[in-house]
């Protein structure tokens, strides 16, 4: 299900009379299990590729393949469902539904996949404590600190164990030592899980953890290398 | 609906929070659906309780739910057009139930004399019994008694008729008439009571006598003008009125009150559409609101109905979630709406004296005081058309809200 195929995928936004280039002919392929970092500088067309591949966001022209899916080319509703079903979103920004609290946040998803409450409670109480954010289940988001919300977010995209988790800069928010914690948490949902990860930061620490980089500009991807762990 | 029925509870609860979520604009909604509400309720129940109290005067007038007499009868009340009184299976059929009133009665055209005026009058032979329940003269005596049984030799007129006539209580007038083979009839009455009536015009034309008595004076012994029946409901008289034409003999008419004044009819067969366009009109004014609403509840949370495409919510989940966040609001606003018609039409049941306008309702043929008439089915038609143009009006802005673009819509700031 979750190796990803992209050829020669271009998106291109109007901004007035404007032109910008969001993706530049990405070719690109991710296997199933791999643990992948996008970096680059801002506007490069991280966020825009993670919304392609994520079926957020159709592309002007190429195709996106995600096992036997033509991800472009589904309709809006086999699309919802490809989301909830199969990939775990973090992103840049806005995550946390306002009027729910960290643990029904955590809990959405699950429940809209049809989860019996017991279970979905249960994991997401679990999940909250493995980032951390034990005893504050019952706290909206705008009870908790940015950091704490994007902890939320994360244990809402892992909870389920989605095949792909498309995370958008998800250490923005978070001092070192949670940011190395996240990053381990998902080492380890990636190694014995063999969930696919995408990535995309501008943190260094986040980079050492991937076991492949890579970098963007303009929207076209500019180096693409392996990594030592 | 199998995917709805599974995310009730979510949706449900998204719903909920979302609505308290602007407490302010949601009081204001709900106070306005609670008002609107309201005067649908109320003032049909007052405008029933109106027309009600016209119908049942315009029927006390005819009198009675159901009609018998002899074709020609209505277009000329005279003697010759007479019918046998009620026997037979027509009798039986009158009688198969305690509950109904029905009279033998004669009405004939007549002139009145004292020693000073005359007049022509209506002269009506009736039942004396019965007569509570057919026009409720015995309550309308102002002077003197009521007539005491079928073969009373007293005559009761109007108190209008008693001063054209300046004559009074205890006096003695002439009543002449005639008979089938065209001879006078006529006879000494003594005037025994006085009535007052609604309407003037009754005082002064219609004069009553025992019907035994007027049937010897116009020597029609055996026979009458008419055969009038009241049932409990006027509104139901449907199936009594198939089986007294059923049994009524040939050559004999039946008539419901509703063919006999068209006018009466009328009014009673537009009184549902009134209040449904009332009620409808009163929506109208509500779905503004209602609609506004919904579109700044959207336009305020374009973000999260993002998140939650993004997420993996189908759009169908999206509409039936503000759609139900809208079900929610008129429910409530219904709910109170329907309590303070309630407690507000409850005091009003002895009637609401509305003696101040009392002439204008006078002239549409109704009485000073209004009861308020509270029927299941205008509550229910108020409470389903809020309902249902509730979640037409709220289609749009649910289906717009989940056209969005969840890319753009995480992005909007
Ligand atoms: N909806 C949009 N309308 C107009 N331009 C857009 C839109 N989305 C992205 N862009 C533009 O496309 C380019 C790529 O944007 P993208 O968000 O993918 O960059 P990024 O690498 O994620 O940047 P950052 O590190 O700041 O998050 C940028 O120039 C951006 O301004
Ligand atoms: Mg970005």
């Amino acid at each position: 299900m979750s190796s990803i195929r992209c050829r020669q995928l271009c998106k291109t936004f109007k901004q007035g009379d404007e032109i910008i280039t969001g993706l530049d002919h990405i070719d690109l392929d991710i296997d199933e299990g791999e643990f992948v970092c996008l970096s680059g500088p801002s506007g490069s067309g991280k966020t825009t590729l993670l919304n392609a591949i994520g079926g957020l966001d159709t592309p002007d022209s190429g195709e996106i393949h995600m096992g036997n899916i033509r991800v472009d080319q589904l309709e809006r509703g086999p699309l919802a469902d490809m989301r909830l079903r199969h990939i775990g979103f973090v992103f840049q920004a806005y995550n946390l539904i306002p009027v729910l609290t960290a643990q029904e946040n955590v809990e959405f998803v699950m429940e809209v996949q049809g989860l019996a409450a017991a279970e979905r409670a249960q994991k997401a109480r679990a999940i909250l404590e493995e980032v951390g954010l034990e005893g504050m289940e019952d706290r909206r988001p705008a009870q908790l600190s940015g950091g704490q919300q994007q902890r939320v977010a994360v244990a809402r995209a892992i909870v389920s164990h989605p095949d792909l988790v498309l995370a958008d800069e998800p250490t923005a928010n978070l001092d070192s030592v949670s940011a190395g914690h996240l990053m381990g948490l998902f080492q380890e949902l990636n190694q014995h899980h063999r969930i696919t990860f995408v990535i995309s930061t501008h943190d260094k620490r986040v980079m050492r953890y991937a076991k492949r980089l890579i970098k963007m500009q303009d929207g076209k991807i500019i180096g693409d290398e392996a990594q030592e762990s | 609906m199998a995917r709805f029925s599974l995310h009730f509870k979510t949706i449900l609860t998204l719903s909920w929070r979302n609505l308290w979520r602007n407490r302010r604009r949601t009081a204001i909604m709900l106070g306005a659906i609670s008002v609107g509400v309201w005067a649908m309720i109320f003032m049909t129940a007052l405008m029933r309780g109106m027309v009600d109290d016209m119908l049942n005067q315009g029927i006390r007038n005819l009198p009675g739910h159901i009609q018998i007499q002899h074709p020609e009868f209505l277009d000329d009340p005279n003697v010759v057009n007479s019918i046998d009184e009620a026997h037979g299976d027509l009798l039986a059929a009158l009688k198969d139930d305690g509950g109904r009133v029905w009279a033998n009665r004669i009405r004939v055209p007549a002139v009145i004399a004292s020693e000073r005026e005359s007049r022509g009058v209506n002269l009506v032979g009736i039942e004396p019994l019965s007569e509570t329940h057919i026009t409720g003269l015995p309550g309308q005596i102002a002077a003197g008694r009521f007539l005491e049984s079928n073969d009373d030799k007293g005559l009761v007129i109007g108190a209008k008729l008693a001063e054209r006539l300046e004559t009074r209580l205890g006096k003695r007038v002439v009543v002449m008439s005639q008979d089938p083979d065209n001879n006078i009839a006529e006879r000494g009455f003594r005037v025994v009571g006085i009535y007052r009536a609604e309407l003037a015009a009754q005082e002064e034309f219609n004069v009553y006598a025992a019907r035994e008595t007027l049937q010897k004076l116009l020597k029609i012994e055996g026979r009458v003008s008419q055969i009038v029946l009241v049932d409990d409901d006027y509104r139901d008289v449907e199936a009594l009125y198939q089986r007294i034409a059923q049994a009524a003999p040939e050559g004999v008419e039946v008539k419901p009150w509703y063919e006999i004044d068209t006018y009466l009819a009328v009014m009673f067969n537009m009184m549902d559409g009134f209040v449904l366009v009332w009620v409808v009109i009163i929506f109208l004014a509500l779905s503004f609101g209602l609609v506004n609403t919904l579109v700044m509840a959207v336009f305020e949370r374009i973000r999260e109905i993002g998140l939650i495409q993004a997420l993996g919510m189908r759009p169908s989940l999206i509409v039936y979630q503000i759609l139900l966040e809208s079900l929610l609001l008129l429910l409530i606003g219904l709910f109170i709406g329907n309590l303070l018609a309630l407690i507000t039409i409850k005091p009003l049941e002895d009637g609401l004296d509305v003696s101040i306008v009392a002439e204008g309702m006078a002239m549409m043929g109704a009485g000073s005081v209004i009861y308020p008439s509270l029927t299941l089915y205008d509550v229910v038609l108020a409470n389903v058309v809020v309902v249902l143009l509730g979640i037409l009006t709220s289609i749009l802005p649910a289906w717009r809200a989940s056209q969005l673009d969840p890319v753009r819509a995480l992005n909007t700031h």
